[in-house]
């Protein structure tokens, strides 16, 4: 009882730090932080990294400023120290500087926005393009053009039964894990088509700075260029129903040889049972 | 039942306290007196924010540690989405129908609400909305559970609560309608002589203008429900491409709707804090017609942002760009009011009894929901907000920390009004202290979470997002129990204490406190002469 009490301080006290740490450490993103975005695996990602941060760094000023004035009147004009109220209310010079100084300000964020949303939206010139479709509740995934064409397969979510049902500790990537996952060459631009057979689901990888809604019935696009090897994991975030929150995304970045010898292993997989089935075939025509 | 006043041809001054007609349940059924039904919507506002909050609670059960221990996802979804639904329709929105009621007739020296009878109508139409809506969890297939937003086509899918939940939104879209048709013609016919449109108090202005909005946007919403019912039953395919429809007109008809709703939920809640603050300060509300233009500026402007809810659909290049700049310039009005309220506060002199701290509360978290919101308008950044904690995390400060604060500040602020007591104000301030410690506990942590990674709507997760979801849950119910002495200290108030003066708060101003305390049930049977004092001379 008291280890949980003391667990729960520890957890207070580190969120009060968190509180400071998402403004004081955030200049840099060298480590996984649980304060902020993860740690960005592609250019795209770390631009959005860098706007948000710009994004708050804005914020925090006008906060200290705005609050700065809010809470000095609060501490000096107060009827128990003897303020006597003035009767001044209105003042059309404050009122145009405070709605052009933000304007100003708002121009400064829209900027580098507007650059971003472009290039988030040129998915021209793809190296691979993959279909993912969403269904209830895994995706389906079609590599439909460059290299590795061809292969399909399903990803479902594979932490154990065990402990999805709690019996056992969850382990590290509970919930992140699928059987089948997505395996793409590093440095190389990849089109993600997205579509869905039921309802509306989402393709989300942080990591990379990808978020695309998958409608049945159309097919949107997204992209990303992976600058470093590793696991990135993601999941559907759009409702989907019973089993939204089990239809992650796991999607690996590897060299390109190891991506050639992955191709390989899968062509030779899916063509496997093809020669199995052919086999009687060429016996007779030959 | 006569309490329409404009029947009453005899004074006033012997008359106008008593309430007359039929009395016990028969006052309520047949009430059309406004503060009759003023104390209804309140009451109903207060009994759906519990079974909302008892909802939320559930909600943060489960989220207390991974894995599954208190609900079933299916359960989980049903809830999430049945608690927005009742907090939206049931709690919010009403409550703040209900300070119309009560306060629109004796701010602006008016006998009753226009459309007497229709008032009472409007009413009446609630409960049964919400017996539907919470009934639903007791058909096959339990609520609905496409989340508040009912999405098609999840929302298609759904078992017969989805059906039940349209209607209960039809007929709440009804009330509302009605309601606001009501607010519009008392505010523009029924004012005191001498009180022109910019000197109305505040409260009125965004009254006004927050029916426009509701009259412009309800039945925007009961087209997309109605859309999404008969694709449902009657064979239609609005929603489904295999016939021609398509899933995302879905989401711009409801957005079109949804984010003017966003302001109905909180331009009233700038008119209640906009009538404190002055109080408070003891000194003229600032910029009076800069903070009408700004209230004005947001109403139009939220007609033409609703694409920003759904940057992840897959829109052109352009048309986030549009979007994205016309939510930007939502933060330009806002900070005018923030502004307008701080240089209120500037060298006022100022007391902070239970109405004031809510206010002043109410500006400071209000005003981080209102950063998050710019960050959130950033399009491609929003990309990785969009359904995560992040957002969670910045509507309920806007909504809990912004309009259920400005609630809590009105109450507190009016209730010796309604009541002829004091309220006790030691018990006020805590009030006050603890839901802004346990609010701040319970959603702070949610931008992490969803910057870290986490979507929205799961019931489970990753054991990386144990801590703060854990921290959440504690702020949680901490914020719930704390509403149990919110309650505690309306009872005491209503059952007595110090009597209240007519004029209640040393600064306050306006005809609602020229009326005694508590105020009779029939006033300004005779119109008030109006003498603009303070923000204009």
């Amino acid at each position: 009882m008291t280890n949980n009490a003391a667990l729960l301080m520890k957890k207070t006290v580190q969120a009060a730090a968190g509180l400071g740490g998402i403004f004081a450490a955030s200049a840099t993103w060298a480590a996984n932080s649980k304060y902020n975005f993860q740690e960005p695996a592609s250019r795209m990602a770390a631009d959005i990294h860098d706007l948000h941060m710009w994004m708050i760094w804005i914020c925090l000023i006008i906060f200290v400023v705005v609050f700065g004035f809010m809470f000095y009147s609060i501490y000096a004009h107060r009827k128990s120290k003897g303020a006597v109220a003035a009767q001044f209310h209105e003042s059309t010079t404050v009122e145009i500087l405070w709605t052009v100084i933000p304007v100003l300000i708002l121009v400064g964020m829209a900027w580098p926005a507007t650059k971003t949303v472009l290039a988030q939206k040129d998915t021209t010139n793809a190296d691979i393009t993959i279909k993912a479709t969403g269904y209830q509740w895994k995706w389906g995934y079609d590599y439909i053009k460059g290299e590795g064409e061809g292969i399909a397969f399903v990803s479902t979510l594979s932490t154990p039964r065990g402990q999805l049902e709690f019996g056992e500790y969850p382990g590290e990537n509970y919930l992140l894990e699928v059987d089948n996952p997505v395996v793409v060459p590093i440095g190389k631009k990849v089109r993600i088509l997205t579509t869905a057979q039921d309802v509306i689901h989402a393709w989300w990888v942080p990591a990379l700075g990808v978020k695309q809604d998958a409608i049945p019935g159309f097919i949107r696009d997204t992209w990303f260029r992976a600058d470093r090897e590793g696991v990135f994991r993601g999941v559907c975030a759009e409702l989907c129903g019973k089993d939204h929150g089990y239809m992650p995304i796991e999607v690996h970045v590897v060299s390109e040889e190891k991506y050639a010898a992955w191709v390989a292993a899968q062509k030779q997989k899916s063509a496997a049972p093809a020669a199995a089935a052919a086999q009687p075939a060429p016996a007779s025509a030959s | 039942m006569s309490a329409v006043p404009h029947d009453v041809a005899h004074g006033h001054d012997h008359h106008d306290d008593h309430h007359h007609g039929p009395t016990g349940l028969m006052r309520w059924i047949t009430a059309t007196n406004h503060k009759d039904i003023g104390t209804m919507y309140l009451i109903f506002s207060f009994i759906m924010f519990l079974s909302g909050g008892v909802m939320a609670l559930t909600l943060r059960a489960e989220l207390f540690q991974p894995g599954l221990q208190v609900v079933q996802p299916e359960f989980f979804n049903q809830l999430t989405t049945m608690h927005g639904l009742v907090m939206v329709f049931g709690a919010i929105m009403p409550a703040f129908v209900g300070f119309a009621n009560w306060m629109l007739p004796l701010m602006v020296g008016a006998p009753d609400m226009a459309f007497a009878r229709m008032n009472n109508w409007s009413f009446w139409l609630l409960p049964p909305a919400a017996i539907l809506l919470i009934g639903s969890f007791f058909v096959p297939g339990g609520a609905t559970a496409a989340g508040w937003t009912l999405y098609a086509p999840l929302s298609v899918q759904m078992g017969m609560g989805m059906d039940m939940a349209i209607f209960a939104i039809h007929i709440m879209g009804a009330s509302s309608i009605m309601g606001a048709i009501n607010i519009v013609v008392t505010i523009l016919n029924m004012r005191a002589p001498g009180m022109t449109l910019m000197k109305m108090p505040l409260f009125c202005w965004t009254w006004l203008i927050t029916a426009y909005l509701l009259i412009a946007v309800m039945p925007v919403l009961a087209g997309a429900v109605t859309m999404v019912l008969t694709d449902r039953h009657f064979g239609t395919t609005f929603f489904n491409a295999a016939g021609g429809g398509d899933p995302v007109l879905y989401q711009h008809v409801f957005w079109f709707f949804g984010h003017p709703e966003v302001y109905i939920m909180i331009l009233p809640a700038f008119g209640i804090v906009s009538q404190i603050i002055p109080t408070f300060a003891r000194k003229p509300l600032f910029g009076y017609a800069s903070m009408v233009y700004a209230t004005a500026s947001i109403a139009i402007l939220s007609f033409v942002v609703w694409a920003h809810h759904m940057f992840t659909t897959g829109m052109p290049a352009k048309t986030q760009i549009f979007f994205m700049y016309a939510t930007m310039l939502i933060a330009v009005p806002t900070g005018v009011k923030v502004f307008n309220w701080i240089a209120t506060m500037w060298r006022g002199s100022m007391t902070f009894e239970t109405p004031m701290l809510f206010s002043v509360g109410f500006i400071f978290v209000f005003t981080l929901g209102g950063f998050t919101g710019l960050m959130l308008s950033i399009a491609p950044v929003d990309i990785q907000y969009q359904d995560t904690y992040f957002v969670v995390a910045h509507f309920h400060y806007v909504l809990v920390a912004g309009s259920l604060f400005a609630l809590f500040a009105g109450t507190y602020y009016w209730l010796p009004k309604w009541t002829g007591y004091m309220y006790d104000e030691k018990l006020g301030k805590r009030h006050f202290w603890l839901s802004m410690i346990f609010f701040n506990v319970t959603f702070f942590p949610m931008h992490f979470l969803g910057l870290a990674g986490m979507q929205r709507r799961v019931p489970d997760y990753n054991p990386m997002f144990a801590d703060f979801n854990e921290l959440a849950t504690v702020g949680a119910f901490g914020f719930g129990l704390t509403q149990l002495l919110f309650a505690y200290v309306i009872i005491k108030c209503i059952r007595g204490g110090e009597k209240a003066t007519a004029q209640v708060w040393e600064g306050a101003e306006g005809l609602e406190w020229t009326v005694p305390s508590p105020a009779p049930h029939h006033t300004f049977e005779v119109p008030p002469v109006f003498e603009a004092k303070g923000h204009h001379h």
